[in-house]
Order: C-alpha cells, then structure tokens, then sequence
C-alpha cells in the first residue's frame, strides 16, 4: 500500500521509494530508504502533508510525496 | 605560528553555530531550533592557548551533495578550499542520520574530529555513547560536548590542537556487508598483486570507489593500462552486488550500504536505558499543536496575542519615552540662543530621532515573540501545517520561514530564501517578501493605529494589518506562480525539530542585538536622515516672502488673533516653499488621488531610504508647523488634526506594500540576480500599492 493510505498512529515498513533521484537522496539523507521502519504521526488539515516518525527523527512530507512510498503495515 | 583553519560541518540543527559561540565565548552566531538558521558560510578568530583559531560555520547540510543553494555552500567549501580540520558537529540523540554525513564527510580524506553535541540532551533521554567504540570503528577522535552547558568543549578545543599537529590520520574499520565485502577484497588484491598506486589512495579505498562508481576515479583510471584487466573483474564484482541487493541501481544499493552501516555503528556504541512506549515531550505537545482542529487556531491565537502584547505593553513606556523626548527639546530649546541651532536641534533632531525611539518598546516585544518562535521549534511546524495551504497559493511551505523571518527584518528573510531549492519558488517567496510587514514598519502602524482607533482596538488592528499583509502576500504568488513563474513544485520534505525549551540567555542575546541595533540606527542613519529632512524644510530661506508678512502683520495692527493665524499661514508657506516642500508638492498630483497631502507624500518618499523614516519625516514635519500657537502637541494629536481617517487608512496600506528600504532593496537584487529584478519588484509593489491604497481611500471617504 501507499504511505497515504496509512492512519495516523499505524507503523510500517519502506518497501520502494518511487521519486526522483534527488528527492530519494534526500530521503535516504534523512535515514528514509528501503526497509526503514517508520511510524505516522500527524496530519495536517486535508491530510495535504504528513509528518513520520523514523528513528527519531520527525519528517514531515507532502501528500504528493507520500503516495510515490510504497510501504507494509506492520 | 599560523592560525588553525577550523571548519565545521553537519547536518542542519545539530548546533554548530551554538558549539562556535560557546567555544569563542561569544554570542556572535545566529542559534535557531530549525534547520537552515545559518545560510552563508561565517568566519570566527579567536585565540586558544596562544593559537589563532580561525573557525568557519558552514550552513547544515543533510548529505554532501547539496540539495538547496545554502547546502551548496557547504559542499564548495568543504571540496576546494584550503582549511586544516574539520570539526564534524552531531546530534548525539540522532547519531544513526548524522553518521551518515560522517561516511560521507570521511571521504574526504582531512583531518577530522567528531563533536557529538548535544550531550546533555543525550544523558537525560538515557542514552548511553561509547566514546572509545566509536572513536575505533570511525578512525578519528569523538568527544561528546555540549554547546549548551559547555562540558566537554575545552577538551575539544584541546583536541583540536593535538589533530592539527598529528601528520596524518588513522585509518577507519568500517564495514560493509558481506557480498560488498568479497568484492572489495577481491579488487584490493588484485591492485596489490599488481602494485597498482594511484595517488594516495589505499587498494581497499580504490576497491570501495570502484564498486560505488565514484566518476572522478573512473575518468583517471581509464587512460591506464590495468583498465583492459580490471574491466571484466569490475563487472562481475557488481554482478554479485546486484545479485545480492535484488537491485541493479548501484546509488540505491550504496544508501542501503551506508544505512546499513550507520545503523550498526549505532547500535554498537549506543545504549538506551529509557523504557520503550513512553511518549516524549515532543509527541505530547504536538498532540495538540499539530491538532488538525486546533492547531491552526492556535497558531492564529499566539500571533494574535503576540500583537496584542506588542501594542498594549508597548504603550506604556511608549508615552513615557514620547514625554521625556518632549521635555528635552523645551529645556534644550531654552539653553540655546541661536535660532538655527535651535531649529536644527528642537525641529529637526529631537521630533525625527525621538519618534523612532519612542517605539523601541514595541519592537522589544515583537522581537521577543519572533524570538521564541525561532528557538522553540515551532516554526517547522507551523511550516508543516501551513504548506498545504500555501502550495495552493504557489507557494512552498518553507516558504514559512523567510516570510516570518520579514516580520522581524526583511535582509535576514532574503537571504534565508537560499532553503528553498526551487527557483521559482525562491522568486516568489523573494518579491512577495515585502508584503510582510518588517519591524521598521511597525512603529508607522502603532502611530496611525493609535491615532485613529481607541487603545482597546488599536492591537487587533496591529493583527489585521499583519495579517491582510500576509494574505495579500499569497493572493500575489499566486497570480505570479500562474502569470510569471510557471513550473512544476519543489517538493516538500522537512525535517521537525525536538521541542527545546530556548535558555533565557539564547533570548536575551537574540533580542538585545537586534534592540541595540534598532538604536544604533535611530543615532546614526535616522539622526542623519532627520538632520537632512530639517534642512530640506529650513531653506531655502524665502525673504520676500517673509517681507510680505511683516507688512501684513504690521497692517493687522495689534489684533491678536489675526496676527496669530498670519503668522501661521507664513510658516505654511514657507513650509512648502523649502525643497523638501517643493519635492512633495511636485510629487502630490501622484498621491492626491489616495488622500494623501504632500507631507504625507515625502513621509513616503524618505522612507524609500528606512521604514523608521516615515514617522521621523512626519515628527519633523509636524514639529516644524505648529511650534508657534499650540507649544510641543505630540505627534499622534497631530495627525489626528490633520489627517482624514480615509487618508490615514489609505496611508497604512500604501505603507504596507511598497518597496522594502534601501538595504533590503540591495539584499533583493543581489539574492534574485539582478537589478533587472529591483525594477520589476519597483514598478510591481508601486502599482499594486497604489492600487490598493486608492481603493481604500474610494471605499472609506
Ligand atoms: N540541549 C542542547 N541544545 C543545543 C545544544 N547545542 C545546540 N542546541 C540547540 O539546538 C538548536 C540548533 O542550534 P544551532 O546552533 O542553530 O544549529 P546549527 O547546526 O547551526 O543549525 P543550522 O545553521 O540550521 O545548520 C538550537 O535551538 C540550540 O539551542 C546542546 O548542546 N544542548
Ligand atoms: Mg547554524
């Protein structure tokens, strides 16, 4: 399922970043790459942005970014 | 001796200007709890044991390959300019993300030490860091410090001198996974057997660079005869890996190398004693801050409250700044016997100066609250709940930052638009900027809010002016995003920051630099500017005009009231006569449409130069015409006499919107790239101010 898809609270796994190659840079920057656990904090108004929590670090994204993050609930 | 060039490098918001300033002892660098405080490389000197120590903070940077302009930055510097070590700054609550920076950053090949900052924080989350651990998997020095409290910082400084005398630098044990593994071995021996050099690289770092498909080797590689032997091995080498990864992308492959990796070092080195499923700080407080409900009212609540404070608390010591000025020029008035001095000082000095100090109060308190909106980490998230409201408008959600950073002042808001990674958007961002009202433009709006309005509304007008600023600022990026800057969006990844409790020190030093400066500027530049408003109003003088009074005058024969109101009409007169009244009367037909007189119309002229000038130019004015019946009336009963409320709201308005001052005019053109960009920024705020003002002044006269 897409990273959109998830409720707020639900923790999954990365299974494919499918974004430019500088966004997935800057993901993996983050320490957000393939097989990072995540889990999902909050949402903004609309759900327009999303903000995950990966090993301690708090990201926030935009949904447009969010659906292109193929990810299994866990 | 030479000074020891220092750099630091890290990613964003790990405290390297904090660790600077603590370790110079000064408080010179700018601390904010949000990534992207610092956007331009600045340099430090001071001495530490006898030894010039030349510290260069660099802008955060998440990976070395830059991403914004201000992360470009970093990456320039750290590539080709000439320094002797570099201070690695980490969060040590973030070790696994920061390290991997480090990987990178060991690349380099310099001499190094890591600073895992934030040590306090670490202890009290219950991390536990072996130090010696890291120190042997890394290759360089660790020493764990805190720029807040300042342990450890003058065994870094220590440490620093002992690198920097040390001739070369150990070599680090890190490791891949088992397939990278096989294969760099397999290449290492193959150059060994074959003796194979290339500059002074190691066979396992040539192996590592090869496989990894660092272009720079490649290119070096290829005019050498060993590349006819080491091609098919190369191949097949990545043929494993590829294999092995269930991916033929070999960037994706090194991220999940390097991750691998940093996870490793981590949970070697680092032990946590804090229990599982205990919700931090952090989380509990944006449980209701980031409230899909509330969490925008919230956010509109503190602005409210924060214009509130700034005009209420403001007030107070405000009338009491306004009476001292008063007081001073009657006493000083009365000292001196020269008539032009006098002038020049009463008229001209004391009206201009005072008028811009007098609202030194309520910058204190604007500054206070932007302040702690910097430093407690709510400024990301107000970013994050923004951006889907500004993406509808064209804009980016960090966009956020430089357009709040313009309530305060809008050079620093300029600048800080190098976060933005998109062009566009940083064009935008860049010519709506000005619509935010700066903090020089507050004490116009606190005046005319004051003036026109009771002492109970005056503070949620101050809201409504930001406020409409910032709408209007939006309604404008839009129309530029659909008519000027079209292309597609930048995205939106952003990093939230923990929840810090901002020191009163932190506070403190933020805000008393920007006060002194706001009062270095009302003693030098606006003491300047008033001077020279006084003259333009003084001269030239006007002798047949004073003549044809004095006759007049004499006519009138002893009735008091006549010669009272001759004597006036006379200084009006010769008010707009001086240059400076020649200067609003040629300009007046441009503003006659909004309301506005031509006084009003050089306040906005002379304010081209600094916002703080509009209110000196209209105390000097103002001062000027009525010292002869009334004695010292302040300004605010002045305006009220002479000012209709449709002009005066029409006057706000135009304010609000036209062309920043002259310094943040220069910062513009420099930062879009051009002064192509000033004239279009020129002619686009003029009209829509013009615009705006005379609809205002339509609706309301
Ligand atoms: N508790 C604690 N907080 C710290 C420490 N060092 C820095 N901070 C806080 O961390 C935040 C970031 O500090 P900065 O010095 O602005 O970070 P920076 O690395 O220069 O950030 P950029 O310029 O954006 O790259 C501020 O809120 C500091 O108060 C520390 O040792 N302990
Ligand atoms: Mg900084």
């Amino acid at each position: 399922m897409k990273l959109s898809e998830l409720k707020k609270g639900d923790r999954a796994i990365i299974i494919k970043i499918d974004t430019d190659a500088s966004l997935k840079a800057r993901l993996v920057s983050f320490g957000v790459a393939r097989g990072s656990e995540f889990s999902v904090e909050a949402y903004s108004v609309g759900n327009q942005t999303v903000e995950i929590l990966v090993d301690g670090t708090l990201i926030g994204l935009r949904r447009s970014e969010a659906v292109d993050i193929e990810v299994e609930k866990i | 001796m030479d000074a020891i060039k220092i750099v630091l490098a890290g990613q964003p918001n790990v405290g390297k200007s904090m660790l600077i300033n603590a370790m110079s002892g000064s408080n010179s660098l700018k601390v904010g709890n949000f990534s992207g405080v610092t956007v331009e490389k600045t340099e430090l000197c001071f001495e530490h044991h006898c030894h010039m120590f030349e510290m260069v903070d660099l802008p955060g940077t998440y990976s070395i390959r830059g991403y914004s302009q201000d992360e470009k930055v970093a990456y320039d510097y750290l590539l080709n300019e000439e320094y002797d070590v570099i201070i690695n700054v980490l969060d040590s609550t973030h070790l696994q993300r920061n390290l991997l920076l480090t990987l990178e950053l060991l690349k380099l090949n310099k001499k190094m030490v890591l600073a895992l900052n934030m040590a306090d924080e670490a202890k009290k989350e219950g991390l536990e860091i072996d130090v010696k651990q890291l120190e042997a998997i890394i290759g360089v020095p660790v020493i764990l410090v805190s720029a807040n409290t300042k342990e450890g910082v003058e065994e870094l400084l220590e440490k620093i001198h002992d690198i920097a005398d040390s001739p070369h630098r150990d070599n680090s044990n890190i490791i891949y996974s088992n397939p990278v593994e096989e294969e760099i071995l397999a290449l290492s021996t193959f150059f060994d057997e074959r003796a194979f050099k290339l500059r002074d690289l190691s066979s396992r770092e040539m192996a590592i660079r090869i496989l990894f498909e660092d272009k720079d080797l490649y290119q070096e590689l290829h005019s050498k005869p060993i590349m006819i032997e080491l091609q098919p091995r190369i191949v097949a080498s990545l043929e494993h890996i590829y294999t092995h990864h269930d991916s033929k992308n070999i960037t994706d492959i090194k991220a999940s190398e390097y991750i691998a990796i940093a996870r490793g070092i981590r949970m070697e080195t680092v032990t946590c004693h804090r229990k599982k499923g205990q919700k931090t700080l952090t989380k509990k407080i944006d449980d209701i801050l980031l409230n899909k409900v509330v969490g925008i009212p919230i956010f509109l609540f503190f602005m409210w409250a924060l214009f509130q404070l700034t005009f209420e608390l403001g007030a107070v010591p405000m009338d009491l700044i306004d009476a001292g000025f008063g007081a001073f020029g009657e006493i000083v008035g009365a000292i001196i016997p020269h008539e032009g001095t006098k002038s020049l000082i009463v008229d001209g000095i004391i009206p201009g100066v005072g008028a811009v100090v007098m609202f030194l109060p309520n910058i204190i308190i604007l500054y206070i609250g932007l302040a702690l909106l910097e430093t407690t980490g709510y400024m990301s998230r107000v970013a994050f709940m923004l951006d889907g409201f500004f993406h509808k408008f064209g804009l980016h959600g960090k966009s956020f930052i430089p357009l709040v950073t313009g309530f305060g002042c809008t050079v620093p808001a300029y600048m800080s638009t190098r976060t933005l990674k998109s062009e566009k958007d940083r064009l935008i961002t860049l010519f709506i900027l000005g619509f935010m009202s700066c903090g020089a433009k507050l004490p116009v709006y606190v005046l005319f809010a004051g003036a026109f309005f009771g002492a109970e509304q005056a503070g949620d007008i101050l809201f409504i002016i930001y406020i409409a600023g910032a709408l209007l600022g939006l309604v404008m990026a839009k129309i530029l995003r659909i008519f000027v800057f079209k292309g597609e969006d930048e995205p939106f990844v952003m990093e939230m920051p923990k929840y810090r409790m901002p020191s009163l020190a932190l506070i403190w030093h933020t805000v008393y630099s920007k006060a002194m400066g706001y009062l270095k500027k009302a003693g030098t530049f606006i003491l300047a500017a008033s001077m020279l408003i006084w003259f333009a109003t003084a001269y030239p003088k006007q002798p047949i005009l004073g003549a044809e009074y004095e006759v007049k005058i004499d006519q009138a024969s002893g009735d008091e009231v006549k010669i009272a109101s001759l004597k006036n009409e006379l200084q009006l007169a010769e008010l707009e006569g001086s240059y400076l009244g020649q200067i609003g009367k040629a300009s007046e037909p441009f503003f006659a449409p909004l309301g506005f007189d031509w006084k009003m119309a050089v306040a906005l002229e002379t304010g081209l130069a600094a916002k703080e000038v509009v209110v000196s130019t209209l105390g000097v004015l103002y001062a000027v015409g009525d010292d002869v019946d009334e004695g010292n009336a302040s300004l605010i009963s002045a305006l009220q006499a002479n000012v209709s409320f449709a002009s005066a709201m029409a006057f706000i308005v135009f304010v609000m919107i036209y062309l920043p001052c002259l310094a943040a005019s220069m910062v513009f053109a420099k930062e879009a790239g051009g002064y192509r960009y000033l004239f279009y920024l020129f002619l686009f705020t003029t009209f829509v101010a013009w615009v705006l003002s005379f609809i205002t002044y339509r609706i309301l006269v």
